[in-house]
C-alpha cells in the first residue's frame, strides 16, 4: 500500500489512494452570463457585430460552423458587445469565450 | 477416373485462401507484433479442433475497381472449435485481406456464425482487427454492421459473447464489442475509438496518438470499455480461456463445477482488515481468504478501482464477487464504480452465478462533478441490478455500511438472501462525525469548548450506532459472525440457496436507468 493520502467523507478522514482523475478534479465555477461560449468545436465563418455595438435580444451575432452545420449565435438579452475574442475563419474549441457582453 | 483430381483441386483452392492477404501483408502484420487471424484462432481453441466455414465466400462489389479484386474469405474467418473440450463459435477479422475491412459478405459471414452460436447455445468469440467499413461497398457495409449489432443484442444474456480487440476497431465497428459481455485489449495492439486522431486534429486542432486516444490502457483504466488488459496476444488468449472456466455455456446452464479446495493458509482473514474504519486494506485479500484455493479472477482491474468485481469459486462453484475497495477512494461509490458493479451483477444474474457482496464503504463520492455527471442515475443502476437479480445473493458487511451505500450494496431491502455482518460492522445513516455534527449541532455550537463537545458526541454516536447490533435487532442482518466464520457461513448459505426460486411479475422488460 503506497500513495496513501487523507480523504474526507462527511467529516471523517480516511487513509486511501486517490486516483488522478479525482485528485485533478476541476473546481466548479458559476457560469458568467456575460460570456458567450462556443457550445461545440468549430469554425467562425461570419461575425455580424462590432465591439461597442448595442444589440437586441435574439439578434444574430455570428455563425459558428461545426459538423457541416452553420449555427447562429444569438444575443441572449438586450445589451452591448464588450469584446470579441475570435476572428472570422478561426477554429475554436468547445467552451471558448467567444464574446463578452454586458446588459 | 478417380476422385483424386477433384480432391487436389479442392486442396489447391483451400491453400490459396489460407494465404490470406499474401506474404507481404502477413509480414507487415507480424512486424506490428500481431499474429495472423488463423494463428489467433488456433491459439485460443483446443489443438486441431478448429473447423472453418465460408472459406470460398467472395464479395460481390462491382464499383471502384472492386470487380477486379479477389479478397480471400472476404477478410474474415469464421468457424467452430472447442476450448477445454467445450464447443465455441469464433470469427476473426483478417487484417491482411483489404485491412480486414467490412463489406457485405464479410458481415454475412460474421452474422452466420453469430446465428449459429445463438442457435446452438455456445459462446461466441469475436476477434476484431479491421480498418472499418469497406468504403467501396457503401451502405452495404453499414447494413452489415447493423445486422451484427442486432444479433449482439439478441444474443446478450443468452450466450456469452467475448470481443477481442487485436488491432484497430474504429468508428461504428466499436459498437459490436461494446454490446458484448467482455472486451479484451492488448497493449500497443488494440485501438478503439469513434472518431480518430485525424478527425480530431482537423476539427479541434488537438494532436493525439491512436494509443493515447483509444489504446489498451485508455480503455482499461479511463473509459471502462475493456474488461481485460494484457501485455501481449498470448497473455490475452490465456485470459479468454481462464474466463471461460468460470462461466456457463448459456443462460440455462450453470458454470462447470471444479473440485472444491480450501483457501491458502497465507490469507489470514483477521489480520487483513484493520479495526480502525479509517485505515485501508486490500479487499481482494479478503476475497482470497474465503475463495477456493484463494483464487480470484478480477474483471476490470484498472477501471473504477474503488469497487472490485470478479470471479472465484466456493465449494467448486463459480461465484461473482462484488466488493468495495477501501484502498481506493476509501471505497466510495461514484458514477464509474456504479456502472462497473451494476453491469457485472446483471451478468451474474443472467448466467446463474451467485453473487457474494463484501461491503465496506463510507458513502458516495461528494462533488459537483459527480452530481453533474449524473451520479443519481448511475448510482441507481446498482440498486436496479441488485433488486432485479434473482440468483443467490449474499452480503457480508465487513466494516462501514453508511447511508445510501448500505441500501445499495445488496442490503436485505434489495432482497439479499443472507445478510452477515462482522462485529466491526458499522451500519448507520452516515459516519459518526457527520451524524454527530447534525444531531448534536445545538449542543456542540452552544458548548464552551465545541471541539471537546463534538468529540464527546461523536463517541456517544459511535457507541450507540456504529455497530451491527441495531440492524441485527431489526432483523436486517441475519447474524453477526466472527471473521473466521465467513467462509463457512457463505458455503452453508450458498448450499441452502441452491434451489432458490424467486419469481417476479411478468413484464416485457424493465426500464433500468441506462
Amino acid at each position: 500500500m503506497s500513495n496513501l493520502k487523507e480523504f474526507n467523507i462527511d467529516g471523517t478522514i480516511y487513509k486511501t489512494e486517490i486516483p488522478e482523475s479525482v485528485a485533478n478534479r476541476k473546481k466548479w465555477e458559476r457560469p458568467n452570463p456575460n460570456h458567450i461560449k462556443s457550445f461545440i468545436p468549430g469554425t467562425i465563418v461570419e461575425i455580424f457585430v462590432k465591439e461597442g455595438q448595442e444589440i437586441k435580444e435574439g439578434e444574430c451575432l455570428m455563425i459558428l460552423q461545426a459538423m457541416k452545420m452553420k449555427n447562429k449565435i444569438l444575443m441572449p438579452f438586450d445589451g452591448i458587445i464588450e469584446k470579441i475574442n475570435v476572428r472570422v475563419d478561426e477554429k475554436v474549441p468547445n467552451r471558448l469565450v467567444m464574446l463578452e457582453i454586458k446588459a | 477416373m478417380s476422385l483424386k483430381r477433384n480432391i487436389l483441386d479442392l486442396r489447391k483452392r483451400k491453400e490459396k485462401v489460407l494465404q490470406g492477404g499474401g506474404e507481404k501483408a502477413i509480414q507487415k502484420q507480424v512486424a506490428m507484433g500481431k499474429l495472423t487471424a488463423r494463428e489467433r484462432i488456433t491459439s485460443i481453441v483446443d489443438e486441431d479442433s478448429f473447423h472453418e466455414y465460408d472459406m470460398f465466400v467472395e464479395h460481390e462489389a462491382r464499383d471502384f475497381g472492386m470487380e477486379k479484386k479477389q479478397l480471400h474469405g472476404d477478410g474474415v474467418i469464421i468457424g467452430t472449435g472447442t476450448i477445454y473440450g467445450q464447443p465455441v463459435c469464433l470469427f476473426a477479422q483478417d487484417f491482411t485481406v483489404a485491412g480486414g475491412s467490412l463489406g457485405l459478405m464479410h458481415a454475412r459471414k460474421i452474422t452466420k456464425i453469430m446465428d449459429h452460436a445463438l442457435k446452438m447455445r455456445v459462446p461466441l468469440i469475436g476477434i476484431n482487427d479491421s480498418g472499418g467499413a469497406r468504403i467501396q461497398e457503401g451502405v452495404n457495409s453499414l447494413a452489415g454492421y447493423g445486422e451484427i449489432f442486432f444479433r449482439n443484442t439478441l444474443a446478450s444474456g443468452v450466450i456469452p459473447q467475448l470481443s477481442v480487440i487485436l488491432g484497430p476497431c474504429a468508428g461504428g465497428a466499436v459498437y459490436s464489442p461494446a454490446l458484448t459481455d467482455f472486451v479484451f485489449v492488448v497493449e500497443n495492439i488494440s485501438k478503439m475509438f469513434i472518431t480518430g486522431p485525424e478527425v480530431i486534429k482537423t476539427v479541434l486542432g488537438e494532436e493525439i496518438s491512436m494509443e493515447e486516444l483509444g489504446g489498451a490502457k485508455v480503455h482499461s483504466e479511463i473509459t471502462g470499455n475493456a474488461h481485460f488488459y494484457a501485455q501481449n496476444e498470448l497473455e490475452c488468449f490465456e485470459q479468454i480461456k481462464k474466463l471461460l472456466t468460470y462461466i456457463p455455456w448459456h443462460n440455462e446452464k450453470k458454470a462447470r463445477p471444479f473440485p472444491p479446495k480450501p483457501p491458502k493458509a497465507e490469507y489470514k482473514i483477521e489480520e487483513i482488515v484493520p479495526h480502525d474504519p479509517t485505515q485501508p486494506y486490500d479487499i481482494r485479500n479478503v476475497i482470497r481468504a474465503i475463495s477456493d484455493d484463494s483464487d480470484f479472477f478480477e474483471v476490470m482491474e484498472g477501471f473504477a478501482r474503488n469497487i472490485v468485481i470478479g470471479f472465484g469459486r466456493m465449494n467448486g462453484e463459480t461465484i461473482g464477487f462484488v466488493a468495495n475497495q477501501p484502498l481506493v477512494l476509501a471505497g466510495v461509490l461514484d458514477c464509474d464504480s456504479s456502472d462497473k458493479a451494476a453491469r457485472f451483477i446483471r451478468y451474474c444474474d443472467a448466467f446463474n452465478i451467485p453473487i457474494v457482496t463484501l461491503e465496506d464503504m463510507p458513502g458516495y463520492l461528494p462533488g459537483v462533478d459527480q452530481e453533474h455527471a449524473g451520479v443519481i442515475r448511475h448510482g441507481a443502476k446498482i440498486l436496479y441490478a441488485y433488486s432485479e437479480a434473482t440468483v443467490p445473493k449474499i452480503t457480508v458487511i465487513v466494516r462501514k455500511a453508511y447511508g445510501g451505500g448500505y441500501i445499495a450494496m445488496n442490503s436485505r431491502h434489495m432482497k439479499a438472501d443472507f445478510m452477515f455482518a462482522w462485529p466491526t460492522a458499522e451500519i448507520a445513516v452516515m459516519g459518526p462525525e457527520g451524524a454527530a455534527n447534525i444531531i448534536f449541532r445545538k449542543e456542540i455550537m452552544g458548548a464552551e469548548d465545541p471541539d471537546a463537545m463534538r468529540k464527546e458526541k461523536v463517541a456517544e454516536y459511535k457507541e450507540k450506532f456504529a455497530n451491527p447490533y441495531v440492524a441485527a435487532a431489526k432483523g436486517y442482518i441475519d447474524t453477526v459472525i466472527e471473521p473466521e466464520e465467513t467462509r463457512k457461513m457463505l458455503l452453508h448459505s450458498l448450499e441452502v440457496s441452491m434451489n432458490k426460486v424467486d419469481r417476479r411479475p411478468s413484464k416485457k422488460h424493465g426500464i433500468p436507468p441506462f
